[in-house]
Order: structure tokens, then C-alpha cells, then sequence
């Protein structure tokens, strides 16, 4: 046996991968590790248990992977997907067929919610729960180890039983926990899978030599029949799966069963469940049943099908009460799934003399969306069931004050064994701690006696975010799949976490308090705000201190204090003997960094030595100093009230205590409440320096965050401003009074500097000076929250008037989307950003899921914001693979409410004004002057209205429609994973309708939000997770598929190559009366780039040829214009000085230099070929293009 | 017609050497100079610090994209960890290549920014198979506290490292800008220096006016920069125990030949190179050979150094009273 430690995707995906022939992939989180894996195998030809390296293949959605499988299976292959939630929804249909037609497949899924009223990342049981019914059979597994060992059984059941099996364990808790595992050698997987039956697989296949037809429709003579004839198969899986059990636990020493008891033999209180949390009830009733409790657990590995047989052979029939406790919800049923299965079970024994008495059964709900699951939930819920009437339905974890159906907890209950240790850490994402703690985890578990699990938790921001760490050390295998709340010794990275949430909720007295701070070790103390020193004190915590970013640099490590920190770890934690820990550090800092060179691995040795001179032991005051800094409001006081009360909560990590009162019960949030986050990520951000401005507003422009604002204003408005707010004259002739101001909200800003590069004002006699500098952010904090105050005062400038046709006009409308937590330097949010400055208040968005979904609306952060007269983006996510469709639904909808309203001010014409209702019906709406008359007019009509009364039901029907007389903006906005993709088909169907609908695609040329997986927007040659040897096909011309079709507006822009051309696509599209679609070229994190020259790299794109930008607008065609417009030279560097600059290219030149000349010299022609074609449509004669049958352009 | 040369220990067919440039990366050129008649090739250099710059500057974006979300493990895929090429690895596998496409000899070039760095990537090219090792030493003493003595030892040690290090032939090719270049010469020399390249050409930067930036392009060297190295070769020929190579300002037969009879073993060239493409060896060795058969001379032997100041008859020409005169005679020609 070898010993690993691993997270639970890769060891699944290790066994996986060995059975198999063929796996058809798709991201989906938290799924996408084991395809990832099995393509970057796959890729470096690693064979599988026979020999031959399977074939990977990326689908365009799960629905297609769920297809491929299926024609796969149906030729013979051993076939395995691995998936998730939404995507497993979209792999039911093909999951009947293939139960249906009894073929042998092991599918692997890290069991995710499915999106309700939100969608969520985070695992629970309601996508397994609902392909229960499929006629798959779903074996659970609990635990790393078990997920190991269940993909194995799975596979060895599934060629025996023909019935497909659906392995599933915990999104996150086990497929991202990382723990020590003993792993399974070829030898046992060769013993256990018999080849007998993967030919008797291979036979059933179509096959031409002995043909017959699978897939037929019958009619009701004899569809129930066919439905009935595959019982055998699944009465003989239960018996099958105990028996592949069996032999596996002969072979390993590892015994599985399908329903496992554990606890006293004559217990009376019994709780049932799967899954991770069944791991937690198990140790817990270790723990109670131990102390005399008559207490135990079922823990159920093969859910369906449900053997009643096997489940009344473990559970005692001393049980009085049982609960039966679920992660996953039913709405309206009498109980949620296993609940019903059970009850079932133990009543039918009963009422068939089988068992004496009938238990009272009752069910509950817990760890919907990963909520953590503790051991005193467990004992809660024991609790519950000595209650006089136990409640059905509860849940645990959560404050239920509407429905009151929450348990009681006690925070402070923990079964957690002497001899483990347990360490917290916070870390800020990309800084190393995290890398560095799985480092650790990984040294512990495999190199020393002792075993290791640790479990990463992140918040929803991709830049900035904080990480908290959780890992255990013990002597024992660690059986604790549930969140540090008492840790030995916690680590903070970042000094500025203890101003924003109780860091030190998770030390327990006594432990150890390592902090990384900016201060001397004898000063540090004093800077701790009040609530820190109290717990310090009260909690009688060891505190150690080190300015290791100080370290880092001086150890010419730059920003990664990992090395060190994971030094002081080992030092003060004692989990080994300091010098064997150094030892081992260092041995693993060779095999991480060996690969850099020795002078990395030299200067990582010296910041292992140099870490401890450094650390220092605070000597920690009897008393809370006298001035002591108190923590900073969360939130200000003049925020909203849900903002102040359940926003807030959740900023400061606190969400999981508010209760179920306080969170609007269909989805709907308020908008815009970035603005109350001020997450001061980055210690340094640009200063405008006013006389050297040319007012140009190419940094607003590009500013992927919103925090640059211009506002001009009179003279006058400048009485009692602060003494340094800046202010310039504006430089437009004949407005002598007039001041402009840039103003730079540095508390969200990012410091991706993006603002600095763009600028085009020099100083003339300051070197490498410009109008925007970046400068330390401390000395000038204080001075510029008082100048965004008084900013917040001048008037804000009036969008009538603002000539929004230039980038320069575009800085004085309002943002409408701001301070998302998008990647620092983000190529997709400045496209957001104008649209929301552009078309914001009448703007409504249909999101698709990704990056976008995610920084525009995870909570508690919703960037789309409102403006001074309270419109705003009307925003919202539906699906991935729908948002086209979903799109076209909110344009049906306001064309159907617009004629509604047609109809009924033509009805109420005489009361409300004849001449009024006509300019209303009539009125031009394109110009932003056009907009604010109509919004004159509707008001006017809405005071009008108002006067008839309510009890003019035509009037007050007109009122519920009356807002889309003022033309709706819809917009349809994803990423190219749903444009190029997934929602491919939809999209082209909503484009070819012909109506008035905007698509924008934020086009970073990979699945980003997933981590950056080939899409087919992806670039020949280009490296991507599932594209791990190059992708070996260009990217799809979706522009020109769209221009096929004559009548749709098409823009191929790119921000970083040309911004006026960008806004001009923009005004163009939203004007056209039909459907738009513009490809914005966005820089992204997955092209291995300095975000700081992500605009710059938009620039060699174009300039390369690579991303040309042109329009075509089939308004031209009514003037007998050609419609198509090259709006860029021809290319004037090599494909390669644009290429070269990203790692997503240059990975290629690593693994394999002569594809990476192959494909880059096929890029190259791509690329001069693609031009002369767009030079071709740009030549053509306007009537040469395909006739709109419904267009009114002139005769061709 | 002989043109053979003795340049470090090794046989050269032909007096010509191309020196570093970025096109000797590409094998294929290599192969046209070879065609052309060149002598040996000097592959272009490695450089340490840049190298270790833009090493750090990769693993600074990969870790940008590392753990900081829960939905990405990070944003590239694994495979590609890195160096991305701009590794040693990259360079070694040019000197592998370079070796096995060509039958001249392949002449290593590095400039390393430590000690240890020379060492340790010179030990890297001998392995890789290198016939010999040009090191490309520079340094812009910003620091004024560092005496000319002091300057000068660093070049002398860097040279003794390596020489310990690899047994191949080590050439130092220094700069100009050295108070007594003869003296630091010999010393190199006396270091075990098998030759010495006059001179490095550096490329001092510029500065842009609209910016007020520094910036830094290159211009090719052209044949007044000839004087120089020529002015050097003529003065240390036969005074020191090591090959002499004459670098910067070549571009036609004339300036080759004027540079062999100063007393140069080789005579190397960028800049004709990138001007007029690999064959214009061709017409450098046409021109030298009409040279010589124009005198009836058979062999380059003979003429070799015939212009160096210990063989002219007024050395005292290539002092300080040759300045003198030659103001004058400008001033009476421009009058």
C-alpha cells in the first residue's frame, strides 16, 4: 500500500481514469479536477490499467458529454464522465437511456446544490437526489479514502450488475479536503475487475458483423413490459455490490457494506445518513456511545437501489427513535428522499411481522450548500429525538425563526481527540498560504508516522479574497470532515483581517496566536484593535509576531511569505521536532522549486533560516491598553437597513448566524452593495495629479473596477471643500467657471494599475510621471475618504448633455456597475462598466453563469448598482446553458407589456391627453435627450394616472406596465464558455429571431470562471486545462456565423486596441432595432499575463491581426452601404510578439517545442488567412451580402 | 589560398567569426554561415539576470492564479510550470543543436550576474557540448567607490572561476571603458584566458524626450567604431599570451583585413551580417582572398600582424602624437 495525501477529486479521478477507455468531460466546480487530471494525463500518455491511454474528449456541454458517453458505451468502450449539479441535470435524460438499455458506466459526481433561488458552488445531496429515479445506482462515499476505494467498487459492480452506477461523495468537503489516504496499486485494481466482463461489455456493443437496433420507440403494448424486464438486474445489484465489498475488504483491509452500523448494539436513538456527514455521526456516536450513550448511526453507502433487506440487518431493533437526516430539500414533500425510503422500509417489516415495533421516524435537513455539519449538530439532533415529540422536518445548522424547525445547538460541544492538532490559518488569496498548507499537510501525511487533512475555505472574490485554512495533524487517521472551530494555533497573514472579523473566534485558551504584521514586535501590541487584545488576554494565547512581507522582500522573495510563515508553523506549532521539520521543509522546498533553479531554492533555504531570527514572542499585557483602536463599522451608517443588518453580518464572515428570517425567501437582493464594502485590498493605488490631466477619461474608460469618477461642476460648488481636494479647470473652451475633477475611490480599488498604463498625460518635466501615479495608499487614505465625501456633494452631471458619443464624455455618466470582485486588471468588467454607464437605467440583464455571474452577483457583493434618481441594471442569472433563451423571455415580455401599454393609453387617451399619449407612442427614444423627454412625458402620464384613481382598473393597469413605455434595454451578457459553447445553440436561435436584443460576450477565449478550460473560442495553439497538449484547432469565427444571416449587428471590439471604437459598437448595437452581437476581447488571469499589460495585449491582438476589429451593421444596407467595416490595419507584427507574451502559449514551448512551432506557425496563417477574409467582406459591394427577406435595404 | 587560423587552441578554416546575435539562435542560419565559409559561430548569450528576471516575472503571474478561489485550482494548467524556455534549458538545447547541425566550431556565450552563476552555466554549456566558452563581462561601475583596481579584479576572478570550472577554451570578451585594457588583458591571460574579444559593445541608453524616459534601441556598429579595437589589437599584438578577436565596426573585406594585419587571430561580425545576410561571409572571404592574391601571398599567416605596433616602424604613430597631427590635417582639408 502507499500512503498520499490527496484531495478526494484526484483520488477518484486516479482510479477512474485506470478503468477506463474513453472519458467525455465539461468544468462544472467542484467537478472539474478529475477531468482536468484525466486530460493532463492523458496528455503527458499515461495508460490506464490495460495499457493504452484513454481518449479525453471536451464536450460542449454535459448534455453532450452525457451523449458521447452514451454512444461510447453503446460501442463498447469503458466510458466514465465526472460531474455536478446543473450539468448533472443536463445528463438525465441520456442517464435514463443508458439505465434503460442496462449499460455498465461508473459516472463520478462531487454532489453540489442545484440553483434555486441561487446558485451555489458548494455541495449538498439534491442533484444526486434528483436523478434518484433514473434507474442509476447511487453509491455514496464519505470520506477521501472512501471515494478512493467507492470509484473502484462502482466500477467492478457496475460490469457485473449492467446497471450504471452514479458514485457520488461531498462537493468540497471530500472532493476538496485534502487527507491521507492509502492508495490502491494496479495489482488490486487488476484482481477485482474481471475481464470477462469488460468483453461481455465490449459484446453487447453495435457491431455491423452482428447487427440488431437498440434505441427503439414502442407503443403501449409493450413499453411497461420493457420497463419490467430489467427487475432482475436491479434486485441482483445490492448483492452484487456487498459481495464486490467484500472481496475488496479481503484484499485491502478495508471493509465497506452497503448500510454500516456503528454505535451500542442496543441502541434506542438511531440516526441514518450519507455521505461526508455520515463520517461526523459516526465519530460522534464513537464518542457518546463510549460515555454510555445508547446511541448509533446507519450509514448509507448504496442508496439505490435501496435494499430494505440489508438496512433492517443493521439497524437494532432496540431503535425507539429514528432520524433520518439529509442534505438536500423537497419542498412540499411529506419528507425529503432517504427519509421516506427508510420509513418505508421499517414500517413495511413491521406491518409484515418482521420486526416487533414500529420506531417513530422522523427527518431533517442539514449541510444544504456545504453547511458545515459538527458533531454537536449531530448531538443535537439525538437531542431532538428524546424531545416528547420530536420534531419532523428539522434542521441543524441554521437559525430558524419562521417555521422554527432548527435544533438547538451548543457551540462549545466537540469530540475532537487529544493528540490531534489543529491549525487555522488566514490567508489572502495568491499570497501562498494556501499553496504552502497544502505543502505542509502533504509533508505530515507522507513523510512522517502521523496523518494530515486540511480543508481551504475562500470568499467569493477573485481578487483579494481571504482564505482560511483548516488543517488537523494527529496520530490517527483524521475522521473530522467539518470546520476547525478550537484550533492550537492560528495564524493570521494579513494584518488587516483582524479590523474586519473576529480572526480570533477560532484560538482556544491557551493556543498559539501567530500574526504577520507590519510593526515592530514591541510596538505590534498597541496596533491591535480592542476586541484582539481582549480575546489575547482572555483567552491566554501564546502571541508571536513577524513582519514577513518585510522578510519576504528582504529575502528577495517579493510578495510570497509562504516559505516563511510555513516556518514559523513547524516552529512554534511542535508538531515535529523543530529540526526535522526544517529538514523536511526544506527537502520539499527542492522538489517544488528544483525545476526553478537553484538560486530559488537557495533563497527559499534562506528565508527558511532567516524566518525564526525574525519571529518574535510578544510579551502580552495583564490589561487592554487604555487607547486601545477600536474596530472600524462595517458598513457605514447611512447604509440600508438590510445592508446594516444582513449584508454587513456577512462581510464580517458571519452569515452563518443569521437567520432564516432576515433572507428574502425568493432570491431577490438589493442592488449595489459593493459600494458599502471598502475592502482596501491593495496598499498601493493611483494619485491624480489635476495639472497635468488632459481630461482625456481614458482611465475611467478602462478602470475594470469603477473607482475612477469624473464630475465637472461650477466654480461656486467648490466653497467648503476639503483643503486638498483637487480640482482643474476643465480644459473645454468657453467654460471659464467650470472645474472638472478625477476622483479615485482608493478603498476599492484593486492597484491593478491598468489606469496608469492607459494614460496618455506625461509630465514635462518629472521623469516617468504622469497625471496617474501609484503611490502608497496609507499617508493619503484619510486625506481622500474626506475628498470622496465632499465629491459624493457635487451635483451629479446631467446625461443629457454629456456627449456620450466619445471615451471623453463616458466619465461623466454615473457607473452602474462598480467595485465587483473581479480579478485586480479584470478584461471583462470595463465592458460592464460602459454598458451600465451607457444604458444602465433602462438597462435589463440576462447573465449567464461564469466569471460575470459570479463578481455581478455572488453575495454578499452585488456590484450592479442604482443611480442618484434610483434606477439601475435590472439583473439576473438564470442557467449556463439558457441565458440566450432567457434573454429573449425578458425581450418577448417587455415588447408584449410595451403594446399592452400602446393599447391602453390609446384607451385612456381623453383623460390622460390626447397629444401626450401620441409624442409617447411616437417620440423618438435613441439619444439620450430622446430618453429624458420620454421619461418627462411617462412621468407625467404616471401623475396622471394616479389622479384617476385606483378605481380606473384601466388606469391602474397601465400603471403596471406604464415603465416600458420608456425603451428597454435588454441585454444578454456571458462569457464564451455559454456564447461558443453550452449555449451555443440557444443563442444562435435567439439571433436568428430577428429581435431587439443586445449580446455581449465577454470573450476570454477559455472557460475562466472555472479556472480556464478550453472553450471553443480557445486559439490554435494555445495551452487550456483540457487542452493540455494545445488546442489543435482554431478558435470558432462566431462573428462571421452571425453575419450570415444578413440582419444581425455584429462588433468584434477590443477595449486595450481601440476604446472609441469599443463605445462606438456599443451605441451602434443597442440602436440597431434588431439583434446585436459584440465580441469583446477580454484580457484574463488564464492567459498567464501581467494583468497590468492586459490592455496592451488587446493592442498587439489587433495589431497582430489576431483580433481585428470591425462592425457589421445592416442598418448601412438601407443606404446601400456595404455593412461590413474593417476598422483596424492589417497585421504589422508577428502573430508570435502578440502570442508569446502569455503563458497560455508559451506552455507549449515547455512541454513540447515541436508542436508549439507547428501550431505557431499555423496560428500565423490562421491568422493572415482570417484577415484576407474579413479584407474580402470589407471590399464587397453593399448588396453583396445575404438579403434580410423582412430588411428594407435597397435592390441588390 | 590558406586562410586557416589558430583561435583559442582551435582550427579555424577561415578568419571569420560571427559574433553573438540573436539570428545565431536559429540553427538554420547557422548552417548558411557555415555554407558561407564563417570560421566558427559564437552562439548568442545567455544572460543570468534576465533570464532569473523573467523566470520571476512567470512565477510571479502564476501565482496570481493560484489558490485563490474556490472554483479553480488555479487559472493555467499544471503542465506548463514553467521556465516557459526562458530556463537554461532552452539555451543548452540550442548548444546540442548547434553541434550536431555543424562542423565548425560552436562557441558558447554567457553573462551571468554572481560568481556562482558564471560557474555554475558554464559548467552547463561544457556539458552541453560546447568547442569553447566566449564570456560576455560587462559591468557599469555606478558605484563610484569602486576603484579601477577593484573593477578590473572582478573581470580577472570571473575568468580564474571558470577556468577552474571547464576544461573547454574560455575567451573574455570585456569593454573598452578600462583604464589600462593591455594590463587586464595580460591578466586575463595570465588567468587562463585562451583569448580575449575586443571589445563588448555595449548599448548605453537613450533618453526620450516626450516621456522623459530612458529607452535603449539598437543601432548596428559601423566601420569608424572599427578604430578602437583595431587601435588595441595593434598594441597588444604578441604582447600578450592569448588569441586576440576584433570585435565591432566590420563591414567589408577592407575592414577584415585592416583588423587581421593590426594583429587580430579572428575578426568577428554582427552587424555586416544582419545588414546584408549570411552569404555576405562570402563576399568578406572573396574580398580578403583577392586581397591577398592581389600580393601573390598564399597564406594569411604572413600578413597577420604586419601593422601592429611592434612590427611598424613608428609605433610612436599609434600614441598620443598621432592625435595631434590629425587635427591638423581635418582642419586643413575642411578649411
Amino acid at each position: 500500500m502507499t500512503r498520499a495525501t490527496m484531495d478526494g477529486n484526484t483520488a477518484v479521478a486516479l482510479v477512474a481514469y485506470k478503468l477506463n477507455e474513453i472519458c467525455a468531460i465539461y468544468p462544472i466546480t467542484p467537478s472539474s479536477t478529475m477531468a482536468e487530471l484525466a486530460d493532463e494525463w492523458a496528455a503527458e500518455a499515461r495508460p490506464n490499467l490495460w495499457g493504452d491511454v484513454p481518449q479525453v474528449q471536451e464536450m460542449q456541454a454535459e448534455g453532450g458529454a452525457a451523449g458521447a458517453v452514451h454512444g461510447a458505451l453503446q460501442s463498447g468502450a469503458l466510458t466514465t464522465t465526472f460531474t455536478a449539479s446543473q450539468c448533472l441535470m443536463l445528463m438525465l435524460p441520456n442517464m435514463y437511456k443508458i439505465a434503460g438499455e442496462l449499460t455498465s458506466t461508473v459516472f463520478h459526481v462531487a454532489a453540489r446544490s442545484l440553483a434555486t433561488s441561487a446558485l451555489s458552488i458548494f455541495g449538498d445531496h439534491s442533484d444526486v437526489m434528483a436523478v434518484r429515479a433514473s434507474g442509476f445506482a447511487l453509491l455514496s462515499s464519505a470520506s477521501v479514502q472512501e471515494a478512493h476505494d467507492g470509484a473502484l467498487i462502482a466500477q467492478v459492480a457496475t460490469l457485473e450488475a449492467r446497471v450504471p452506477f452514479l458514485h457520488f461523495f461531498d462537493g468540497f468537503r471530500t472532493s476538496h479536503e485534502i487527507n491521507t489516504l492509502d492508495l490502491l496499486d494496479d495489482r488490486t485494481l487488476r484482481t477485482m475487475i474481471d475481464d470477462r466482463l469488460v468483453r461481455a461489455h465490449r459484446a453487447r456493443a453495435l457491431n455491423p458483423e452482428h447487427p440488431f437496433v437498440r434505441g427503439t420507440a414502442h407503443n403501449p403494448d409493450t413499453f411497461f413490459q420493457a420497463r419490467e424486464a430489467t427487475n432482475p438486474y436491479y434486485a441482483a445489484v445490492p448483492g452484487i455490490v456487498a459481495a464486490a465489498m467484500e472481496r475488496f475488504g479481503g484484499l485491502t483491509g478495508r471493509h465497506y457494506c452497503l448500510f454500516e452500523y456503528e454505535g451500542a448494539p442496543d441502541a434506542e436513538r438511531v440516526l441514518v445518513l450519507m455521505g461526508s456527514g455520515a463520517e461526523t455521526a459516526r465519530e460522534t456516536v464513537k464518542y457518546l456511545a463510549a460515555r454510555g450513550g445508547k446511541v448509533g448511526v446507519v450509514q448509507v453507502r448504496l442508496y439505490r437501489p435501496f435494499s430494505a433487506e440489508h438496512l433492517l440487518a443493521v439497524l437494532p431493533t432496540t431503535a425507539r427513535r429514528i432520524a433520518v437526516l439529509e442534505q438536500t430539500k423537497e419542498p412540499g414533500a411529506s419528507g425529503e428522499p432517504l427519509y421516506l425510503d427508510v420509513l418505508a422500509a421499517v414500517s413495511t417489516a413491521v406491518a409484515r411481522g418482521a420486526r416487533a415495533t414500529l420506531p417513530l421516524i422522523v427527518g431533517g435537513r442539514y449541510g444544504l450548500s456545504s453547511k458545515d455539519f459538527t458533531p454537536a449538530m449531530v448531538k443535537a439532533a439525538f437531542d431532538e429525538l428524546l424531545a416528547e415529540a420530536p420534531r419532523h422536518g428539522f434542521t441543524a445548522g441554521i437559525e430558524d425563526d419562521v417555521t422554527h424547525l432548527s435544533l438547538s445547538v451548543d457551540p462549545a460541544y466537540s469530540i475532537e481527540p487529544e493528540g490531534t492538532t489543529r491549525a487555522v490559518f488566514f490567508g489572502l488569496g495568491a499570497d501562498g498560504t494556501v499553496g504552502a498548507n497544502k505543502n505542509s499537510v502533504k509533508i505530515i501525511g507522507e513523510d512522517t508516522p502521523l496523518y494530515a487533512q486540511g480543508y481551504f475555505v475562500y470568499d467569493s472574490h477573485k481578487s483579494g479574497a481571504q482564505t482560511v485554512s483548516h488543517l488537523r495533524f494527529g496520530p490517527q487517521p483524521v475522521h473530522a470532515p467539518y470546520l476547525i472551530f478550537q484550533a492550537e494555533f492560528v495564524a493570521c497573514h494579513k494584518f488587516e483581517f483582524l479590523e474586519r472579523q473576529d480572526v480570533l473566534r477560532y484560538a482556544a485558551p491557551g493556543a498559539v496566536f501567530l500574526l504577520n504584521a507590519p510593526h515592530a514586535p514591541d510596538q505590534v501590541w498597541h496596533h491591535l484593535p480592542r476586541p484582539v487584545q481582549s480575546a489575547i488576554i482572555d483567552k491566554k494565547l501564546s502571541f508571536y509576531t513577524i513582519d514577513a512581507s518585510e522578510a519576504a522582500r528582504a529575502l528577495g522573495l517579493g510578495f510570497r511569505v509562504n516559505t516563511i510563515l510555513q516556518t514559523c508553523f513547524f516552529a512554534l506549532a511542535g508538531i515535529l521536532p523543530r529540526d526535522e521539520a526544517i529538514a523536511r521543509i526544506k527537502d520539499s522546498i527542492r522538489k517544488s522549486y528544483g525545476r526553478a533553479g537553484e538560486r530559488v531554492v537557495e533563497m527559499n533555504f534562506a528565508a527558511v533560516d532567516g524566518a525564526l531570527e525574525r519571529l518574535h514572542k510578544v510579551e502580552v499585557p495583564a490589561t487592554i491598553d487604555a487607547g486601545a483602536v477600536e474596530l472600524p463599522a462595517r458598513v457605514p451608517a447611512n447604509a440600508p437597513a438590510f445592508v446594516r443588518d444582513v449584508t454587513a453580518r456577512m462581510f464580517a464572515a458571519e452569515g452563518d448566524t443569521i437567520p432564516v428570517s432576515r433572507i428574502p425567501a425568493d432570491g431577490t437582493f438589493p442592488s449595489g452593495t459593493s459600494a458599502f464594502e471598502k475592502r482596501n485590498i491593495s496598499d498601493t493605488v493611483p494619485e491624480w495629479v489635476a495639472d497635468l490631466c488632459i481630461q482625456c477619461g481614458q482611465c475611467s474608460f478602462v478602470c475594470p473596477h469603477a473607482v475612477i469618477r469624473s464630475r465637472y461642476y461650477d466654480d461656486e460648488h467648490l466653497a467648503g471643500a476639503p483643503a486638498e481636494f483637487p480640482s482643474a479647470t476643465i480644459n473645454t473652451r468657453g467654460y471659464p467657471d467650470t472645474r472638472f475633477t478625477l476622483q479615485l475611490y482608493i478603498e476599492d480599488c484593486t492597484g491593478c494599475g491598468l489606469c496608469v498604463e492607459v494614460c496618455p498625460a506625461h509630465s514635462p518635466i518629472e521623469p516617468d510621471t504622469k497625471a496617474l501615479n501609484i503611490v502608497e495608499k496609507r499617508p493619503i487614505l484619510d486625506r481622500e475618504r474626506e475628498n470622496i465625501r465632499f465629491f459624493e456633494t457635487l451635483p451629479v452631471n446631467d446625461r443629457a448633455r454629456v456627449d456620450s458619443s466619445n471615451v471623453r464624455g463616458v466619465q461623466f455618466l454615473e457607473p452602474l456597475f462598480q467595485f465587483p470582485g473581479a480579478c485586480a486588471g479584470c478584461g471583462e468588467t470595463p465592458y460592464l462598466r460602459l454598458l451600465s454607464q451607457l444604458f444602465g437605467d433602462r438597462a435589463q440583464i440576462a447573465n449567464a453563469t461564469g466569471c460575470s455571474s459570479i463578481y455581478g452577483g455572488n453575495l454578499p457583493v452585488t456590484p450592479w448598482g442604482v443611480n442618484h434618481e434610483g434606477r439601475g441594471p435590472a439583473w439576473s442569472n438564470s442557467l449556463f446553458e439558457d441565458n440566450a433563451e432567457f434573454g429573449l423571455g425578458f425581450r418577448l415580455a417587455a415588447d408584449q407589456h410595451l403594446a399592452l401599454a400602446h393599447k391602453l393609453l390609446a384607451a385612456l387617451a381623453p383623460k390622460v391627453g390626447e397629444d401626450l399619449a401620441r409624442e409617447i407612442v411616437t417620440a423618438p427614444q435613441i439619444e439620450e435627450t430622446e430618453i429624458r423627454r420620454q421619461r418627462e412625458r411617462v412621468a407625467a402620464l404616471k401623475v396622471k394616472l394616479l389622479a384617476l384613481g385606483e378605481s380606473d382598473e384601466t388606469a391602474a393597469n397601465l400603471l403596471s406596465v406604464v415603465d416600458h413605455l420608456v425603451r428597454r434595454s435588454i441585454w444578454i451578457v456571458g462569457g464564451d464558455g455559454w456564447a461558443y459553447d453550452i449555449g451555443y445553440g440557444g443563442l444562435d436561435h435567439v439571433l436568428a429571431q430577428g429581435r431587439n436584443v443586445n449580446v455581449l460576450v465577454l470573450d476570454t477565449e477559455v472557460y475562466s470562471n472555472t479556472g480556464g478550460q478550453s472553450s471553443k473560442a480557445t486559439p490554435l495553439g494555445a495551452v487550456a486545462k483540457f487542452a493540455a497538449a494545445g488546442k489543435r484547432t482554431p478558435r470558432k469565427d462566431l462573428a462571421l456565423l452571425a453575419i450570415a444571416y444578413g440582419n444581425i449587428y455584429v462588433a468584434q471590439v477590443a477595449m486595450g486596441a481601440n476604446p472609441q471604437h469599443t463605445l462606438q459598437a456599443f451605441r451602434e448595437a443597442e440602436a440597431y432595432d434588431g439583434p446585436s452581437l459584440i465580441l469583446a476581447y477580454s484580457h484574463c488571469i488564464a492567459h498567464g499575463i501581467d494583468m497590468r499589460q492586459g490592455l496592451h495585449q488587446q493592442e498587439l491582438a489587433t495589431q497582430s491581426g489576431y483580433w481585428p476589429l470591425f462592425r457589421f451593421n445592416p442598418a448601412l444596407r438601407k443606404v446601400g452601404a456595404n455593412p461590413f467595416s474593417l476598422d483596424s490595419l492589417g497585421p504589422s507584427i508577428p502573430f508570435k510578439d502578440y502570442a508569446y507574451n502569455e503563458i497560455r502559449y508559451r506552455s507549449l514551448v515547455e512541454t513540447d517545442p515541436e508542436s508549439a512551432a507547428s501550431l505557431l506557425a499555423g496560428a500565423q496563417k490562421w491568422v493572415r488567412e482570417k484577415y484576407m477574409q474579413y479584407e474580402d467582406l470589407a471590399a464587397r459591394d453593399g448588396s453583396r451580402f445575404t438579403i434580410d427577406p423582412h430588411g428594407d435595404e435597397t435592390e441588390a | 589560398m590558406n586562410l586557416a587560423t589558430s583561435y583559442l587552441g582551435l582550427t579555424l578554416r577561415t578568419p571569420l567569426v560571427a559574433s553573438p546575435s540573436p539570428l545565431n539562435a536559429d540553427v538554420g542560419h547557422l548552417r548558411r554561415l557555415e555554407d558561407a565559409g564563417i570560421g566558427a559561430v559564437v552562439l548568442p548569450s545567455l544572460f543570468q539576470e534576465q533570464l532569473e528576471a523573467e523566470r520571476d516575472r512567470l512565477a510571479a503571474i502564476h501565482a496570481q492564479a493560484a489558490d485563490n478561489n474556490p472554483e479553480a485550482r488555479g487559472y493555467l494548467a499544471d503542465a506548463g510550470l514553467g521556465p516557459y524556455g526562458v530556463g537554461p534549458e532552452g539555451y543548452l538545447d540550442l548548444v546540442r543543436r548547434a553541434k550536431d547541425a555543424l562542423d565548425v566550431p560552436v562557441i558558447a556565450s554567457i553573462n551571468a550576474a554572481s560568481v556562482s552563476g558564471w560557474v555554475d552555466y558554464a559548467a552547463m554549456v561544457e556539458e552541453a557540448g560546447a568547442d569553447a566558452l566566449e564570456l560576455n563581462i560587462y559591468y557599469v561601475p555606478v558605484d563610484i567607490t569602486q576603484s579601477g583596481a577593484q573593477i578590473e579584479q572582478r573581470y580577472l576572478d570571473v575568468v580564474a572561476a571558470v577556468r577552474r570550472a571547464v576544461s573547454i577554451p574560455v575567451v573574455a570578451k570585456i569593454p573598452s571603458f578600462l583604464s589600462s585594457v593591455g594590463h587586464v588583458v595580460a591578466g586575463l591571460a595570465e588567468e587562463g584566458a585562451a583569448g580575449v574579444v575586443l571589445f563588448n559593445r555595449l548599448i548605453e541608453p537613450d533618453i526620450d524626450l516626450l516621456r522623459l524616459k530612458l529607452s535603449r534601441e539598437l543601432e548596428l556598429s559601423s566601420p569608424p567604431e572599427l578604430r578602437l579595437p583595431l587601435l588595441w589589437i595593434a598594441i597588444l599584438y604578441r604582447q600578450v599570451r592569448c588569441s586576440l578577436a576584433a570585435s565591432t565596426g566590420v563591414d567589408n573585406a577592407e575592414d577584415v583585413l585592416k583588423l587581421l594585419l593590426a594583429g587580430a587571430d579572428v575578426v568577428m561580425t554582427t552587424a555586416s551580417i544582419l545588414r546584408h545576410g549570411p552569404d555576405h561571409v562570402h563576399t568578406l572571404l572573396d574580398g580578403l582572398r583577392a586581397w591577398l592574391d592581389s600580393r601573390r601571398l598564399d597564406s594569411l599567416d604572413r600578413v597577420r600582424g604586419v601593422m601592429s605596433r611592434s612590427r611598424i616602424k613608428e609605433p610612436g604613430a599609434y600614441e598620443r602624437a598621432n592625435y595631434i597631427s590629425l587635427i591638423q590635417t581635418y582642419s586643413r582639408e575642411h578649411r
